[in-house]
């Protein structure tokens, strides 16, 4: 009798489904609870890499609920690859399938907020400019494109989303306002930040990932969001190294 | 290849440890922590960061051994070209001291499974996990060691012994390989045979590197002991026995300290690597 690795696959990841017939013990006796080590290995090795991928998603759940929902999660969505700091990338929808989690509606974007966190560290490295990068005449500021170190990421949510991710992993943070939060995580060495973006900073933001320049950007999202403030985000993205080049093209003299 | 003179391309026949990142300033702070170091190469394999910062670092003072943990070389199916390319690349840029991987698979269907699942021993799977081999040794540039499991249970189906196994499949390929004592202890509770027959049995001159680790101890149905290869505590006697007696015919070895779950503090895990040396230094040079 020999058992194939899809017969071994399928019956590793369904805890019900009968143990394939051509596995022995010592005695030549079926293998039994034998198998159940794999089945364990498996399941308890991707509840683990669950923890410690989302340890504010696992806390705001508790261990037991988390453990339970990584038991669901991981036979749905199995690892794509061997490269298990990238495990999970479904969770956020995942978490938003869920009709029992219905009532905690911001889950899915702080799961995104783990994951933006864990690709920030991964992310390549790379040289920031100065903080006087921008020390120039204000006409050249505005005609300034910016380029981005991989690490940054950005993400938007109509939930407050860094209130709660604070109050989880800080001590004495303060509560959490009903509010939406867009926030930029900043790598400046090798441990990732969030930061609470200005209104309008996310959209300014993906505006000169796009390729606008600094005052073609500003006025687009100036026109949406009023109120935006050029001066603190471009603060905030100079401070955290998130800053990789500074390209200003000057006029033909 | 890249040109290091504090380089070798053979692993000394010391101890060294697996690598935790939690152990980084110990290591550094230490005059003589290890010999040499031995990481999981799929946990660097992200872009960059602290763990390729950290690991470039190592690099430049200690022998690292490159231990693949995700490349399913015992898989059914074709082996994924881009782990395969990941591979190349991170052996490519550190010209580790040593590069293994495992008898097992791991992958499915496109599932990656986090666990190293066991094979019958046959001539279909003698042939199909060579040509793996061959693969590997090709794409990245370099001869490989290939690991014995630790078994849980056996197939109906296998016509080969393990070591018989292994020693054709190096002869095949020309593939080096690592013998895990703690891995032989483990099967050979659980499957009832005698490590030591297993040892005599099994090609020592091929060896380029060993492995120990703690167990964890279970029973199967039947109350018979089921000892689970877990990585989670000190190696138990018998196991430093049974390396005794591998010493004793292979003659000295890079012997490499696994711990892998509760990590513990480096003091603790230095203790097993001083153990390894006890070892070694008891075996005629």
């Amino acid at each position: 009798m020999s058992v194939s690795q899809t017969t071994f696959h399928e019956a590793l990841l369904d805890p019900s489904a009968a143990i394939p017939d051509g596995l022995l013990d010592a005695k030549a006796q079926p293998a039994g609870r034998r198998f159940s080590v794999y089945r364990n290995n498996v399941a308890v090795s991707l509840t683990e890499a669950m923890h410690q991928a989302f340890p504010v998603i696992t806390k705001l759940l508790g261990t037991k609920n988390m453990d339970g929902l990584a038991g669901i999660f991981l036979r749905k969505h199995p690892p794509l690859s061997p490269l298990m700091m990238f495990y999970g990338e479904e969770f956020p929808e995942f978490l938003a399938g869920m009709e029992q989690l219905s009532h905690l509606g911001y889950l899915p974007d702080i799961a995104r907020l783990e994951l933006a966190l864990r690709r920030s560290y991964h992310a390549a490295d790379s040289q920031p400019v100065s903080e006087n990068a921008l020390a120039v005449s204000p006409e050249d500021v505005m005609r300034a494109q910016l380029g981005f170190a991989p690490a940054m990421q950005v993400l938007r949510s109509d939930w407050p989303i860094y209130s709660i991710w604070r109050f989880n992993t800080e001590e004495d943070a303060p509560k959490p306002e009903p509010d939406g939060q867009d926030v930029l995580i900043t790598r400046p060495d090798y441990d990732p930040h969030p930061h609470l973006l200005p209104l309008g900073g996310a959209d300014w933001i993906a505006r000169l990932q796009s390729g606008q320049t600094i005052g073609d950007a500003y006025e687009n999202t100036a026109a949406d969001f009023p109120e935006f403030d050029l001066g603190a985000t471009l603060a905030l993205l100079l401070q955290g190294g998130a800053i990789s080049s500074v390209t200003i093209e000057r006029l033909a003299p | 290849m890249l040109d290091n003179a504090h380089k070798s391309n053979r692993l000394p026949a010391a101890p060294g440890v697996g690598y935790k990142p939690q152990h980084f300033d110990q290591i550094l702070k230490h005059a003589h922590p290890v010999a040499w170091l031995e990481i999981h190469a799929e946990n660097y394999m992200g872009d960059g960061g602290r763990p390729l910062a950290q690991l470039r670092h190592l690099s430049e003072q200690f022998p690292i051994s490159v231990h693949g943990v995700g490349l399913s070389i015992g898989a059914e199916g074709p082996l994924d070209p881009d782990h395969l390319a990941r591979l190349k690349h991170l052996v490519g840029w550190l010209n580790p001291a040593s590069f293994s991987e495992h008898l097992a698979w791991s992958t499915h269907d496109g599932h990656f499974l986090n666990d190293l699942l066991p094979l019958p021993y046959t001539d279909a799977t003698l042939t199909r996990i060579c040509d793996h081999i061959d693969q590997v040794q090709e794409t990245v540039g370099r001869q490989m060691l290939l690991e014995n499991p630790s078994s849980y249970l056996a197939f109906e189906e296998s016509t080969w012994s393990e070591p018989d196994f292994l020693r054709e499949a190096s002869r095949r390929t020309g593939c080096g390989l690592l013998l895990d004592v703690n891995n032989v202890f483990v099967s050979a509770t659980n499957l009832d045979f005698s490590p030591q027959g297993y040892i005599d049995a099994y090609p020592l001159e091929k060896v380029g590197e060993i492995h120990l680790g703690g167990h964890d101890e279970d029973e199967d149905d039947h109350g018979r002991p089921l000892l689970i290869d877990s990585h989670g505590r000190e190696v138990v006697d018998p196991v430093w026995a049974l390396l005794d007696y591998v010493l004793e015919r292979s003659g000295p070895k890079p012997v490499l300290v696994e711990w892998d779950t509760d990590v513990p503090d480096w003091p603790v895990l230095r203790a097993e690597a001083d153990r390894a040396q006890a070892a070694l230094d008891r075996v005629p040079a």
